[in-house]
């Protein structure tokens, strides 16, 4: 586990989190591994997690029918997703694919959420990160909307 | 880049005159993206020269149509061909859109202020390119490339609409191969099979490695890709002053005299198009402009 604690610590958006609060994060991290290909979470499916991508590519997407999956954003080395975890129901609204062989921490979601709900201090600081992460996503996604090339089509 | 044959310059009459208007025909053409393609002139006169700085742009008249601002987007150590991309949003770009290899075309220019490429020695250089804003910088990223040793690292961060928008693909593939460069594409959006980045251009910003105390950042596309990419970079510690943008106008005259492309105290075919930040910020946020 020292080093899954070297990763988290080390990690930008944990880096300033004291080490009582990596603690309790290494105690809801596990290593995981998925091939190319390979489905993370499906939309729908209970969101028990967020992910530190190590290594690799995971491609968000949509199933937009009849045109079949829209990639809505990727997510690389060094990068958070998922943070439907945080929010009732607690159900992830996209699918998350693997495009290569990805490594990744994943954190236990309903385990850190008993944590943070028996210490409000360790919620607010997990908090405050999450919400930074959610707020650069959504200029992303408003970005995204207005088309910002521009070339009219 | 080369110097210009000055006598046959001054036999012309370009020196004395800076709206004169040399005739070129075209060499090759090419289809870059569904509404985007790029051509090859050489001039008709003596010259044979086209000298040129990254980031300047030439008014093309195609004849019985009319004149249009174009940034040249080929390589400035290439003067004996002009190239040109442009995009076909109305009469006078769809008019060279329709001519073919051996047309004609008036050119005059080269006008306006190009890219920082000299004060960028030994520094780290990022481009940040959106849409069809690739054009006007590719012809630094040449003279970087052909300049190697005198910078530091050399990123290009590229975004477009989707896969199908994506300028000079086969060179971004070129250049995405080469160990002493970064470049990174994303996309707005992608279907299925796509395998690269997903997101707007500001979003490649914290992928890339760079000194934020010692480097120059070159921006060029719309100019709220251009609003969010700056404000991206000071998010990353790069300053103000180290940040530069191509501004987009009607370019008439192409000499600062008709007022045309005017932004508050400056003409952008004359002063720009390509700005230090710090110089067009306050233009740059107002709506009025």
């Amino acid at each position: 586990m020292e080093n899954l604690e070297k990763i988290l610590a080390n990690h930008p958006s944990l880096s300033d989190l004291d080490d009582k609060y990596i603690q309790l994060l290494v105690s809801c991290a596990s290593n995981v591994v998925f091939k190319a290909g390979e489905y993370i979470f499906r939309e729908g499916e209970p969101a028990d997690n967020f992910y530190l991508i190590r290594h690799g590519r995971v491609l968000i997407e949509v199933n937009l029918p009849p045109k079949g999956s829209i990639i809505i954003r990727s997510r690389e080395e060094g990068e958070i997703f998922g943070w439907s975890w945080l929010v009732p129901p607690y159900r992830w609204h996209f699918d998350a694919k693997a495009v290569e062989l990805t490594r990744a921490i994943a954190l236990d979601g309903k385990c850190l959420r008993g944590k943070c709900e028996a210490d409000h201090d360790l919620g607010y600081e997990i908090m405050k990160r999450f919400v930074q992460i959610i707020a650069e996503r959504l200029e992303a996604t408003r970005l995204q909307l207005m088309d910002i090339y521009g070339n009219g089509k | 880049m080369a110097m210009a044959n000055k006598n046959s310059i001054n036999q012309l009459g370009i020196a004395d005159n800076p709206v004169f208007t040399r005739q070129f025909r075209i060499i090759r053409k090419r289809t870059e993206t569904y509404d985007t393609f790029s051509i090859d002139l050489v001039a008709l006169d003596d010259i044979a020269v086209f000298d040129f700085e990254p980031g300047q742009f030439n008014m093309l008249y195609i004849f019985g149509i009319g004149e249009v601002p174009i940034s040249i987007s080929g390589d400035p150590e290439n003067t004996g061909t002009l190239t040109h991309t442009i995009r076909k949003v109305g009469a006078v770009t769809r008019g060279i859109g329709g001519l073919k290899k051996g047309g004609y075309l008036g050119v005059r220019g080269p006008y306006g202020a190009g890219w920082p490429i000299k004060a960028a020695a030994g520094k780290d250089v990022i481009a940040v390119a959106g849409g069809i804003g690739l054009a006007p910088l590719r012809p630094a990223i040449y003279y970087l490339l052909a300049h190697r040793e005198q910078y530091s690292r050399i990123i290009l961060m590229y975004g477009a609409r989707t896969p199908e928008d994506i300028l000079y693909l086969r060179q971004l593939e070129k250049w995405q191969s080469l160990k002493d460069m970064t470049t990174l594409v994303t996309v707005d959006r992608a279907l299925g099979d796509w395998r690269g980045n997903v997101g707007v251009v500001t979003t490649l910003v914290g992928r890339s490695s760079f000194d934020p105390s010692n480097c120059i950042s070159m921006i060029c596309g719309p100019e709220i890709m251009m609003r969010y990419t700056v404000l991206e970079l000071e998010k990353h510690g790069v300053e103000e002053k180290d940040i530069y943008v191509s501004m987009e106008r009607n370019m008439k005259c192409g000499i600062g005299l008709c007022g045309h492309c005017q932004i508050g105290p400056t003409f952008v075919c004359k002063d720009g198009p390509v700005y230090r930040y710090e110089q067009i910020r306050n233009q740059f946020l107002k709506r009025e402009m």
